[in-house]
């Protein structure tokens, strides 16, 4: 059979951590990988006669993500219960939202391969409490932590407006800088603060005519790898199926599967989407929740730049380079530390390979951010203005950075201090050029006779000047005087 | 055996001591607690102990709380660290709260001291008690007669003195019908007046706790114990919006100018007895100054059916938890995790439980859910605007509170539809949200008692109370005792 044209068809059901300092709706502390059932109280274990009591702080994060995310906020929303049986679940029922979610309609934009973005249309964003954790590993029984029981929940919703693998890896690792630059998650992947449900089919096009494939879910993702390689398997996979069996989408059948990390396949977990009736309706322990203009007004004044808008400005403002841009956004404490630098009048792209080249650098081993390592933006504004200014060379720069970050200070304070200080001054340098150049005949020879060899032999003799000077002849001028001399 | 104001009013002074009333009280429950079984469990070196330490603290000359040292009982329904918290079925037979409900947090505060906890329908679903998966309770004024229900071992326990007052709680008449059977007051307080933190969920929309007693100013007492705002409650009322007034400060004043609204075609569908005590009543107001008129409730027939809906919904899902997994009865028969749940329901659960669950469940499920949940919704609003109406034009409603007295243990049992039906007078009144109140008002001809049932506005408990104690000043109902 020949190759048959098709597309890609890809829509996700995300659910977020929120980094609230407790859970949904009791006092508990967050956290993660303690010691099973000890963070739990009688609220979270839904004992009887508890009632659940909203944490505002989650409301107010989820909305501030329903904001970048250019949803719809509701003035209204309200708490519903989804009931299914599970011992995970203590309650048996899930507080969730249903028909009246706090936001809806709105999208995302992603960066595309050609450095511009796509826009991939939001659905719905709700909140919810999650469920505890069922442990396997005690050989004849079953048990249960509710640690995680009553952590929010955020479920992101996207129309199914993706069309690759890549892209919606983007979306994955784009939503993952935007809640982090928000603030609202920590959205460590290792940790199950992000999971992914892609929804993946293909529209088949054969002899003019269109087929789609049947619906796969893949349940439950937490790497970014995981999301790619699941939704390429589960591609080549549906082509096969098409190709053998001609299956196409009906009436509810979704399959669900679940993606093998070891054998790097997805694998069936339910043929037919199992027809679910959770039996929603209003939480009557909870009250209906208005969010007026005011309330409004004060989240929206927590909304900053995002990160995806601060690459844009970074490239097409200071012509930086796609990749550095995106280095520079990948959290929001370089990314403003960065802004506040260039705002002091400095070079931009001097800024971004001091801060990618040294700061990111020492910030990772000391385990912090750039904004962190005791360096004021004026003071890194002064290092980068010193540098183009010839006054101190690269390598200096970075010794330079490295000594404020250990033990602050002005970049000029040190440099003199550790006589980084390059030399400008063109009699002097032209003593150690004169000197250079007296001492290596067969180098002037090569430079000025010998085309073949001239470049090298140029190479050499600056070295040896810069050497002399003990790294602190400024090169620009050695350059200029050496050039006057041999073409003389 | 004295009120609870009374008995309060003496051990403050020093006149009788905390330790000799809970002696009383035990020795009373002693002698008639096998006849009557109103409590699921006692606890009486507890409450000698607690006694004790009052009775040092008034020796001292140490401030008290406004219970100090009188003996209460609670609805087996309402948490408490002590003891278990049974809810009348064998699923929470030996279930202890690490807890305890915000009432019995206020009980505490108020120094009043817990002797028992009360027998009651099987997670308060029920008109009789008979649903008790633990026990019988029987009616003091008639040892062959039901106490009404859910919170029949509270009134029983409060008409037969085997405790100074009580706590229950009212779903669909829960409180202010076993007040009526056993000649007692009951209040159901405003949705939201009192925090429901701690009570076992059985309607969550439509449960209130609130206080049987001797008489009136009884009531008042206990509501200014029970009564504000809870965090951890968000369905309670913030006392911003709804400030709680001290209950006995302006009780013995009566309403001015009181206008009386009645039901005239909602009063024939009860017996000849109630309906003849009815008027009784309302001519002792009549001779008060009161003006009693006549309006219509157009949606008041539609309640019970919204309510079944309703309550049932809310009971399915509520009732979700108690699963065998994490606490309560586990079944020893099951061989997986599904039959966990479905053996351990079905062996612990009351025949009346499970049909509510069935109920509800079939209401809130997909392609029912408009039809039944929704349009049930749609009644409780409209019967809510008909008490908005009503209260338009009046201070209070007067109606029956039970279509008939106290009915044979067994009567009934075999028609859970009569059963249901029976609640037509009290139930509107939780799917409103408002306060209603039962007071004893006469006896039909077997001696059984009769009550009054008088409801009001939202939060309007203070204008309630003044209103009941007007009848109560000008009878002698409430002092009849049965004879045990």
């Amino acid at each position: 059979m020949a190759e048959l044209e098709y597309k890609i068809i890809v829509g996700l059901e995300i659910h977020v951590h929120l980094a609230t300092r407790t859970k949904m709706f009791c006092g508990c502390e967050l956290a993660y990988g303690d010691m099973a059932n000890t963070h739990v109280c009688p609220v979270c274990l839904g004992m009887p006669g508890t009632l659940p009591v909203m944490n505002k702080q989650a409301l107010e994060f989820s909305i501030l993500t329903g904001l970048a995310l250019n949803c719809q906020i509701a003035s209204f929303t309200k708490w519903d219960r989804k009931s299914y049986y599970y011992p995970d679940l203590p309650k048996n029922y899930q507080i969730s939202q249903y028909d009246l979610p706090f936001s809806e309609h709105g999208y995302i934009e992603i960066p595309t391969e050609d450095g511009g973005t796509k826009k991939i249309r939001i659905l719905r964003a709700h909140l919810e409490e999650d469920a505890g954790k069922n442990i396997h590993t005690l050989g004849n029984f079953s048990a249960v932590d509710l640690n995680r029981a009553g952590t929010p929940l955020l479920e992101i919703v996207t129309e199914p407006d993706m069309n690759s693998p890549d892209e919606v890896g983007a979306l994955a690792r784009e939503l993952q800088r935007i809640v982090r630059f928000l603030g609202v998650s920590e959205a460590d992947m290792q940790k199950g603060h992000m999971r992914f449900e892609p929804n993946v089919n293909l529209h088949i096009t054969r002899n003019g005519e269109v087929f789609k494939t049947p619906i796969s879910e893949v349940k439950n993702l937490n790497s970014f790898r995981a999301i790619e390689r699941s939704i390429a398997y589960e591609v080549a996979r549906q082509l096969h199926e098409f190709k053998e069996t001609g299956k196409t989408l009906q009436m509810g059948n979704k399959s669900t599967y679940g993606w093998d990390d070891d054998k790097q396949m997805t694998v069936l977990q339910r043929e037919k989407e199992e027809a679910h009736d959770y039996r929603y309706f209003p939480d009557p322990d909870l009250v209906p929740v208005e969010i007026d203009d005011a309330w409004l007004g004060e989240i929206k004044a927590r909304l900053c730049e995002l990160p995806i808008q601060m690459q844009q400005r970074f490239t097409k403002d200071y012509g930086l380079s796609d990749y550095d841009a995106s280095v520079l956004t990948a959290d929001r404490a370089t990314a403003e530390f960065f802004n506040a630098t260039v705002k002091q009048g400095a070079d931009a792209k001097r800024v971004c390979n001091l801060l990618t080249q040294t700061g990111l650098k020492l910030a990772n081993e000391k385990g912090t951010t750039v904004d962190q390592l005791g360096i004021t933006p004026e003071n890194l504004a002064k290092l980068a203005q010193m540098a183009n200014a010839g006054d101190v060379s690269a390598t200096a720069a970075t010794a330079i950075f490295e000594e404020m970050a250990a033990a602050a200070g002005n970049p000029m304070q040190i440099a003199e201090a550790k006589n980084l200080i390059q030399k400008s001054d063109a009699g002097e340098i032209e003593a150690l050029v004169d000197a250079v150049l007296a001492e290596n005949t067969e180098a002037v020879q090569d430079a000025k006779t010998n085309p073949k060899k001239a470049k090298k032999a140029i190479g050499f003799l600056m070295g040896q000047v810069i050497q002399k000077s003990k790294g602190r002849a400024n090169p620009k001028i050695v350059s200029q005087l050496m050039n006057q001399k041999l073409t003389s | 055996m004295d009120t609870v104001k009374q008995l309060r009013d003496k051990i403050a002074v020093g006149q009788t001591k905390s330790t000799d009333a809970v002696k009383a009280v035990f020795d009373h429950i002693e002698k008639h607690e096998s006849t009557i079984g109103a409590y699921i469990s006692l606890y009486k070196e507890q409450a000698l102990e607690q006694a004790g330490k009052i009775d040092e603290k008034i020796a001292a000359g140490r401030p008290v709380g406004p219970l100090a040292g009188v003996p209460i009982a609670i609805k087996d329904n309402m948490c408490t660290t002590f003891g278990a918290t049974t809810c009348g079925s064998k699923i929470l037979e030996n279930f202890h709260a690490p807890y305890n409900a915000h009432i019995v947090e206020k009980l505490n505060a108020a120094n009043a001291i817990i002797i028992g906890k009360c027998n009651l329908d099987e997670f308060a679903m029920g008109s009789s008690t008979e649903n008790s998966g633990l026990k019988k309770t029987v009616n003091p004024w008639d040892t062959d007669r039901v106490p009404g229900g859910s919170s029949g071992g509270s009134a029983a326990a409060v008409a037969a003195r085997l405790c100074c007052g009580a706590l229950g709680s009212d779903t669909g008449g829960s409180i202010r019908q076993p007040a009526s059977f056993c000649g007692v007051v009951g209040l159901k307080p405003t949705y939201g007046r009192v925090s429901r933190y701690g009570l076992v969920a059985y309607g969550s929309s439509l449960d209130q706790i609130g206080p049987l007693t001797q008489d009136v100013t009884d009531t008042a007492l206990l509501l200014n114990t029970i009564a504000g705002h809870d965090q951890r409650d968000s369905t309670s009322v913030p006392e911003t919006m709804a400030p709680v007034p001290d209950y006995l400060e302006q009780l013995e004043t009566p309403v001015k100018g009181l206008k009386i609204a009645t039901v005239p075609h909602l009063n024939k569908g009860a017996d000849a007895s109630v309906q003849k005590a009815l008027q009784d009543a309302l001519e002792v107001y009549k001779s008060l100054g009161a003006e009693i008129i006549e309006i219509d409730m157009p949606h008041f027939d539609y309640a019970i059916s919204a309510y079944y809906v309703i309550a049932t919904a809310e009971a399915s899902s509520n009732l979700a938890r108690f699963d065998g997994v994490h606490y309560g009865y586990r079944s020893q028969n099951a061989n997986d995790y599904i039959e966990v749940y479905s053996k351990s329901r079905d062996e612990a659960f009351g025949q009346e439980v499970k049909r509510r669950i069935m109920l509800g469940t079939y209401a809130l499920s997909s392609g029912y859910y408009d039809a039944y949940y929704l349009k049930a919704l749609k009644v409780r609003n409209l019967i809510r605007s008909d008490f908005t109406k009503a209260f338009e034009q009046a201070d209070c409603l007067m109606m029956p509170v039970s279509p008939t007295t106290a009915f044979k243990i067994g009567e009934k049992t075999d028609d859970p539809l009569q059963m249901y039906l029976a609640d037509i007078y009290t139930i509107a009144v939780n799917l409103a949200g408002v306060p209603g109140i039962s007071i004893p008002c006469g006896f039909d001809e077997k001696n059984l008692p009769i009550g009054l049932q008088i409801i009001s506005a939202p939060f309007s408990e203070d204008k309630l109370l003044r209103i009941a104690r007007m009848h109560e000043k000008q009878t002698d109902w409430h002092t009849k005792k049965p004879n045990i």
